[in-house]
């Protein structure tokens, strides 16, 4: 494991007993953003600080709790008492109960800076050969660019398994937050103020991530999922990425491909098929639309009926949606799609593989 | 006065709905202070069920997405500006004088132009719901969600003017009471003989004094963008949404203090006086809260960990992120040695003062979780935060409050509250909001973001949510209750008598309620705790001073006369206000009103000479 490694056994113990805290939480396939179940060195380095942390805290709390309970119940006030001894206060009392939290808190602040700059850059910088992700956050959805291989996608990103990945953050209009709990804590993607993180999954698998700064009417349907795979496998969805679509063979697909060009239904203007003469870049680029396990930001799975969904009325999806409010097939009754023109559309898109 | 050429009118001694209008007397405005903060408290947790039931299970659609971001936008700025903010305004109104042995505060007129104006700014943004739209981009009002491409509609200009009229309310009121405290003192009163609540009501002037300029600068810019079409967070014009943060912040972090140090002195009078013993290490505890209002702005960007500000940045917020919690447990354990063989009475207000020592702890130990930058990269924006403060700002905050009103309602009515009934209030609103708010840490740390209006059931959240809502309508019974128990005490209590707690400072030295003038004679302090000494020697000393007699009379005492003028200001300026939205000829309608009140206020003599007793 690269440079967070020294730290992985530094904390075992208090790791041990915090395992109770997560099992209270569970840290089961049913909660997939549990900070708990870390699988990346960076969200692992987050997690021990916060255990450090919590330890003192509980035992800080009992022994303050249990003080002022101790003084409520041993002082009470008895029938006849007269007045108590009116003591002022106690010098040495008083420095000591100000010095004991300053080490404390030096004993916290020293492992969290050390991590603090440990999690600033990835241990392999894009510049030495490390893999580069470029996301950018819209209203509400995520973009993600593979600067080197020039493939495009959005609400998945793929990585391969066991290897830094810097992860450059922008985003078009309003500020959204790039998270995945379980591999690295969130970095903000602020318009005019790019930033990066970066992250290592130690095993394959789909993990959740989520918008976590407030942005808008849909702010809680901007999902993503980052799917980490061996080295090969990634390599040949980038591959496959990078491919144009074929072309469709389906004749109720080929009619989709038509009203999906025509000026008509209007879907070229914000969206990009690669190949055709869709280039819009206001929406996700839709060239391997049918590869993708998600539609509407991660909030449905891709399958048919949902995707019909979606083309009937994205607003009842995700409400707010650029595309439900501006497209004019959506906003005015005279153009809206057919339902011929749905199932078609429905067909070429997931034939776009 | 006899100079001026044009009558001014004045009201001779109003009555009725007329008094309470005009009325300089700051027991008065403080109960409208009160009163009135008290029922947009409850507006606000009103509020706060309606998102709670959204919540309580996975995948509802009880409100829309719009109206949910309405309800945690009007939410946050209702409970931290119109709620919890007033109420310690009401409590500054009423007991400062009073513990500092004066009359009234030292501009009265003014005083009651802060309660006005507080009104007119809780009115203009309460009325939003009705009007037109309410605020929909969070009570921080983050750019640029709150700029014209992303949130055309009027609410974020209802908050804008409605932060800008309660920023000058708020403005009044710190300098009032910064002046009232350093000048008004009774005679022998020293810094270091101020009872600990003035203290913290001091420094809790200086910081208003200090951050409100800040958002109001912020405001002013944003206000611009909206209306003028400058630039300065118009991220397609080369715009640093950033900038907002940072002002934001600037003032923001100062404001949780601000919020904060009047509960602290609240709890302070009272757990000696529960306790009968004086305050354990009393310059200490002064010294911590004076540095905490001191590094409380040297902290603002730990709520800006995850904005990209850099590893530098983010260890030195760290750092001194965690040096606020010395002073802070140095205050809490000076609390602890102040019971430390006291004779300890577990009433209602010891009960809820101990309350606030608990949750405050709480909420204290998880703010240090998130001090540490790379902790805090997991909890930011989760409900993690939200579960902190509430602990902060409930239980430490409203806790601290609701032990002032049992504390110092006798005082204020001259009756007594129900122990049992105020008992049962303090253990069901504890259970209740440990019911609500601990399972916030569970979703927080599950991965659950704030301000998110629906969850997906495969995530995990539901159990936790259910179990939050349910608290939450604990927390909302035991307000009702605590609203019985003061209502009925008000109108059918038991007397009280003048110091039903054989209580520590001046205010407990006079009737109850305290009569127009406060104090027949002005003290003389010779102690720190100086009733509680007065008591124990069983000699009362006070010296005449002008306008006082010897016989207590109390028509020889002149009080300042009521005045219609801080009322149509804050008229003027609401009228103004509005306009600054919708219509400028309205808003300069607005301003010359308050104009014209405005010097008809300066020249109003504080007294009519025809009204001037003649000996």
């Amino acid at each position: 494991m690269i440079n967070a490694g020294w730290r992985s056994n530094r904390f075992l113990g208090l790791s041990a007993l915090g395992s109770l805290l997560a099992l209270i939480l569970g840290c089961t396939p049913s909660h997939p953003q549990s900070t708990f179940d870390t699988l990346g060195p960076v969200a692992k380095s987050q997690l021990d600080l916060f255990y450090l942390i919590f330890w003192v805290a509980v035992v800080v709390f009992i022994a303050v709790g249990g003080a002022f309970l101790y003084a409520a119940i041993r002082y009470r006030r008895r029938r006849g008492q007269g007045d108590p001894e009116q003591t002022h206060g106690n010098t040495k009392l008083e420095i000591v109960w100000t010095v004991i939290p300053a080490i404390v808190l030096i004993a916290i602040a020293i492992p969290t800076i050390i991590t603090i700059f440990d999690n600033a850059d990835a241990p392999i910088l894009p510049k030495d050969g490390g893999l580069l992700i470029e996301a950018t956050g819209h209203q509400w959805w995520f973009e993600f660019r593979y600067p080197d291989s020039d493939v495009v996608t959005a609400n998945e990103m793929h990585i391969p398994v066991g290897e830094p990945v810097t992860v450059n953050l922008d985003s078009v209009d309003v500020i959204h937050s790039f998270w995945v709990p379980k591999l690295a804590g969130k970095v903000d993607m602020v318009p005019n103020n790019p930033n990066h993180l970066w992250l290592m999954a130690d095993e394959p698998g789909v993990y959740y991530g989520q918008c976590a700064e407030f942005c808008g009417i849909s702010h809680a349907n901007m999902r993503f999922e980052v799917i980490a795979q061996p080295r090969a496998e990634f390599d040949a969805w980038l591959l496959a990425q990078a491919a144009l679509p074929f072309e469709p063979v389906d004749p109720l697909a080929i009619e989709g491909k038509d009203v999906f060009l025509s000026i008509e239904a209007g879907c070229r203007g914000c969206h990009t098929v690669a190949g055709t003469s869709a280039r819009g870049r206001l929406g996700p680029n839709l060239t391997h639309f049918g590869s993708r396990r998600q539609l509407a930001s991660g909030i449905l799975d891709n399958t048919q009926a949902n995707l019909r969904r979606w083309l009937l009325d994205p607003n009842e999806v995700k409400p707010g949606n650029v595309m439900g409010e501006a497209a004019a097939i959506y906003v005015n009754p005279d153009k809206a799609l057919t339902e011929p023109q749905i199932s078609a559309l429905v067909a070429y898109l997931r034939s776009l593989e | 006065m006899a100079t001026l050429t044009f009558p001014i009118p004045r009201p001779i001694h109003p009555t009725g709905v007329w008094g309470w209008i005009t009325t300089i007397d700051h027991k008065r405005i403080g109960i409208l202070y009160g009163i009135t903060a008290f029922v947009l408290f409850l507006t606000g947790g009103i509020e706060a069920l309606l998102i709670r039931v959204q919540l309580a299970a996975p995948d509802q659609d009880i409100v829309t997405p719009e109206v949910f971001n309405q309800l945690f936008t009007m939410h946050g700025t209702t409970m931290i500006f119109l709620a919890i903010m007033p109420m310690g305004a009401a409590f500054f109104n009423f007991i400062i004088p009073l513990q500092i042995g004066a009359r009234d505060v030292a501009f009265p007129r003014l005083n009651a132009f802060s309660y006005w104006t507080f009104l007119a700014g809780a009115l203009m943004l309460k009325l939003s719901w009705v009007l037109g739209a309410a605020p929909n981009a969070g009570w921080f009002a983050y750019s640029p969600l709150t700029g014209l491409a992303a949130n055309p509609g009027h609410g974020v200009d209802y908050w804008i003017v409605s932060l800008m009229l309660l920023g000058i309310a708020s403005l009044a009121a710190g300098f009032n009471f910064l002046v009232t405290i350093v000048n008004m003192r009774a005679p022998g009163m020293s810094l270091m003989r101020m009872p600990i609540f003035t203290w913290m009501t001091l420094l809790t002037a200086i910081l208003i004094v200090l951050a409100f300029p800040v958002i109001t600068v912020a405001l002013i810019e944003l206000m611009f963008d909206r209306t003028f079409g400058t630039n300065f967070f118009v991220v397609s014009a080369g715009g640093n949404p950033i900038l907002w943060q940072h002002l934001f912040w600037v003032f923001g972090h100062p404001e949780v203090y601000i919020l904060i140090l009047p509960a602290m002195g609240i709890v302070a009078e009272i757990i000696p006086t529960f306790s009968k013993k004086p305050l354990f290490g009393y310059p200490v505890v002064v010294l911590s809260g004076v540095t905490i209002s001191f590094l409380g702005w040297m902290v603002w960007s730990h709520h800006m960990f995850t904005v990209g500000l850099g590893p530098v940045a983010n260890s030195v917020f760290t750092v001194t992120t965690l040096i606020i919690a010395i002073p802070t447990g140095v205050k809490i354990f000076n609390w602890l040695g102040t019971m430390w063989k006291g004779s300890i009475l577990l009433n209602t207000p010891m009960l809820f003062a101990l309350g606030f020592v608990g949750m405050f702890t709480i909420g204290g130990l998880s703010g240090v979780m998130h001090a540490s930058a790379a902790s805090d990269a997991q909890q930011q924006d989760t409900y993690f935060i939200v579960a902190h403060i509430h602990y902060v700002l409930f239980g430490g905050a409203i806790f601290g409050l609701m032990a002032g009103i049992y504390y110092w309602i006798p005082k204020v009515t001259g009756r007594m509250f129900n122990e049992a009934v105020g008992k049962f209030n303090f253990w069901l609103l504890f259970i209740g909001m440990n019911i609500a708010f601990f399972p916030m840490h569970f979703t927080g740390l599950d991965g659950m973001p704030r301000r998110i209006y629906t969850y997906s059931s495969e995530m995990g959240w539901s159990f936790w949510n259910g179990v939050s809502t349910v608290g939450a309508f604990l927390v909302a019974v035991s307000m009702l209750i605590f609203v019985y128990n003061i209502a009925k005490c008000w109108l059918r209590g038991e007397p009280a008598g003048d110091d039903p707690w054989d209580a520590r400072t001046l205010e407990w030295s006079i009737p109850s309620p305290p009569p127009e003038y406060n104090f027949v004679e002005i003290p003389v302090v010779q102690d720190r705790d100086d009733w509680w000494a007065q008591k124990r020697r069983q000699v009362r000393r006070a010296v005449p001073v002008a306008g006082g007699s010897e016989d207590g009379v109390e028509h020889s005492i002149h009080m300042p006369q009521a005045s219609y003028w801080p009322f149509l200001v804050s008229i003027g300026l609401f009228i103004g206000a509005y306009g600054l939205i919708f219509n400028f000829a309205v808003a300069a309608l607005g301003g010359v009103l308050a104009m014209i009140s405005t010097y008809a206020w300066s020249f109003e003599p504080v007294n009519e000479p025809e009204e001037t007793p003649s000996h």
